[in-house]
């Protein structure tokens, strides 16, 4: 009985919202959080449209853009000329970019790591293919208590992530990749609870994921430069080293509802969402 | 198999004779069941054109044996030089299924032996129906023990910087194959006529030589099967080893060391390589490699359990 009620309920509700327009939303798992709670307030403001939002990755987001299958791609990396191309061949049309918000990479290590700091030259280091740094020893000589042979044991994800990518981007430049051998998690809420268990453990994350079980290093450019933690400040006027901007991607100019909703996401109530969410708002366009 | 067909052959024929007087009704549900039947071996067929078709292009312009398969550079997003070397992903697939079957099968055998010969008829009901209930744990769950409690055991009792790693992976594989184990070697020695056991006991065999000099022979060919259905189980496995293997590109220089599997590449890379892109056909490619390696597996699996029959 229950059952044909909830049944009849869905029959009305849909016939009540006949015309709902459907924006579909796909991409970056970094993302994907906080188009979800923007998603849901927009609801409120607009009941009219529905936005339908999804993960998968930059990378999927960017494919379904240029498919035709999504209104709105969501990733934190930009696109890539290749993709760009592709989509104009596609559909005919050039692809707007929007940036709707920033985040900040931060590099974490389990809490009972003594280090405070790395510079970028050692986080590529660790991380870089032929770098020299497999122990913590060799960072300016560190003990971690609880790591076994003091082995560094580095998380990464897997390489086709948007994350991976602008990681590698912004400490290897575009000539170098990542060192094989590193842990390739499959998404940033693991990472954090892998190197919350492991002792030897160092990994990367956008800032929105940082919990209090593990600890986030600050990052300096050089070595003499000022060493700066990941958050909402120094993510906005870019002064951390490893932030980057988040994007929408529509194909051609973005129809009248779309717009309206890309414009929202700018408002200050859609700021105070972005901040909640652990990400920074976008610097104004 | 063959030995089956000449016995029931004069059966089917004088069963042919009658076709004509076949009610309808049968003959509909005889469509049916052959129907059925068809389906799989249609499936199998469109699981293989479907790999083969997807990886097709990188096989025929990209692919190179060498790299294939004597590189661990697995660099399927590299910025400098793409590169896909799955030396790696196949060493640490067979690692990982090797030890675990080295865990599981004696484990497994000697459960499915105590199962059917040495426990009560009311113990043995109990225990099937809880190896029966180990069968239908999901593997995501299998993963997160994997993550959650094998990882600290494994850093804190043997002392090393990572749990997540070979040796993990197989102890979560061999739990995962053992149900399987058990429930087909217990089958092979229920196969075995009980004229044996009493001819052995009549001689005045003790339960364990009756086991060991017995049944071991009799129902060896079962029992083998029963071991290479587990080690086709421990190949396709997925989840539970991409959360228990640690998902590293590299050969493990000891059990210790973190790996990755060909499964668990694919699962975790497919859903973000565009679809037709050089990527995503180098995962089917690995797929038909496993394809490959599982098709082995079973034939010689089915192989064993025909020679059982003969």
């Amino acid at each position: 009985m229950r059952n044909i009620l909830f049944l009849i309920f869905i029959v009305m509700s849909c016939s009540k919202h006949e015309n709902v327009l459907i924006i579909q939303n796909k991409g970056s798992d970094t993302l994907v959080n906080l188009a979800q709670a923007w998603a849901e307030e927009y609801k409120k403001v607009h009941p009219q449209v529905a936005i339908a939002v999804s993960g998968g990755g930059s990378g999927t987001g960017i494919a379904a853009l240029i498919n035709g299958t999504v209104d709105i791609a969501n990733s934190s990396r930009a696109m890539k000329d290749e993709e760009k191309a592709e989509a104009l061949k596609n559909n005919g049309k050039n692809v707007s970019e929007f940036i709707v918000g920033m985040d900040a990479l931060a590099v974490f290590v389990h809490p009972a790591n003594p280090l405070q700091g790395l510079t970028l030259e050692e986080v590529a280091c660790i991380y870089g293919e032929g770098g020299k740094c497999t122990y913590w020893s060799d960072l300016r000589g560190t003990v971690v208590p609880g790591c076994q042979g003091n082995k560094i044991i580095r998380v990464s994800r897997q390489s086709n992530s948007g994350t991976y990518q602008y990681f590698r981007e912004a400490i290897l430049g575009k000539k170098r990749d990542l060192k094989l051998g590193s842990m390739d998690l499959n998404g940033s809420r693991e990472s954090i609870d892998l190197v919350e268990k492991t002792p030897c453990a160092i990994g990367y994350s956008g800032m929105g994921y940082l919990s209090k079980h593990v600890k986030s290093l600050c990052v300096s450019k050089t070595s003499d430069a000022e060493c700066i933690f990941p958050n909402l400040k120094t993510a906005m006027d870019k002064s951390y080293p490893i932030s980057r901007e988040l994007y929408m991607y529509t194909s051609g100019e973005p129809s009248e509802e779309v717009k309206t909703y890309m414009n929202w996401t700018q408002s200050e109530e859609a700021k105070k969402i972005t901040i909640n969410s652990g990400y920074v708002p976008a610097p104004k366009r | 198999m063959e030995n089956k067909i000449t016995e029931v052959a004069p059966l089917t024929m004088e069963w042919r004779h009658k076709k004509s007087t076949k009610p309808k009704s049968e003959r509909i549900l005889e469509f049916i069941i052959k129907a059925g039947g068809l389906s799989c071996i249609i499936l199998i067929i469109a699981i293989l054109f479907f790999i083969l078709k997807e990886s097709a292009p990188f096989l025929i312009d990209r692919f190179d044996f060498k790299e294939f398969f004597m590189s661990t550079e697995w660099y399927p997003a590299s910025v400098v030089k793409v590169r896909y070397g799955i030396l790696a992903l196949l060493v640490g697939t067979l690692l990982v299924t090797f030890l675990s079957m080295l865990i599981a099968v004696p484990l497994g055998l000697a459960c499915a032996f105590y199962i059917s010969e040495f426990c009560s008829p009311q113990l043995r009901e109990i225990y099937k129906i809880l190896i029966e209930f180990l069968a239908a744990i999901p593997s995501v769950v299998w993963g997160f023990i994997a993550i959650m409690m094998i990882n600290p055991l494994i850093i804190y009792s043997f002392n090393v910087p990572i749990g997540l790693n070979i040796l993990n992976a197989s102890v979560i594989l061999a739990l995962m194959s053992l149900p399987l184990i058990v429930s087909v070697g217990e089958d092979a020695l229920r196969a075995v006529p009980e004229t044996y056991r009493e001819a052995a006991e009549g001689m005045g065999a003790t339960k364990w030589e009756v086991a060991t000099r017995v049944l071991l022979p009799a129902a060896k060919n079962g029992l083998m099967a029963a071991a290479l259905l587990g080690v086709g189980r421990a190949l396709g496995e997925t989840m539970a080893v991409l959360m228990a293997t640690g998902h590293s590109i590299q050969i493990p220089s000891s059990i210790f060391e973190p790996g990755r599997t060909l499964t668990a590449t694919i699962a975790a890379e497919l859903g973000e390589s565009p679809k037709g892109g050089e990527h995503y056909q180098a995962l089917f490619a690995i797929g038909l490699v496993l394809f490959v390696l599982s098709f082995i597996v079973n034939l010689t699996a089915d192989y064993l359990i025909r020679g059982r029959k003969k």
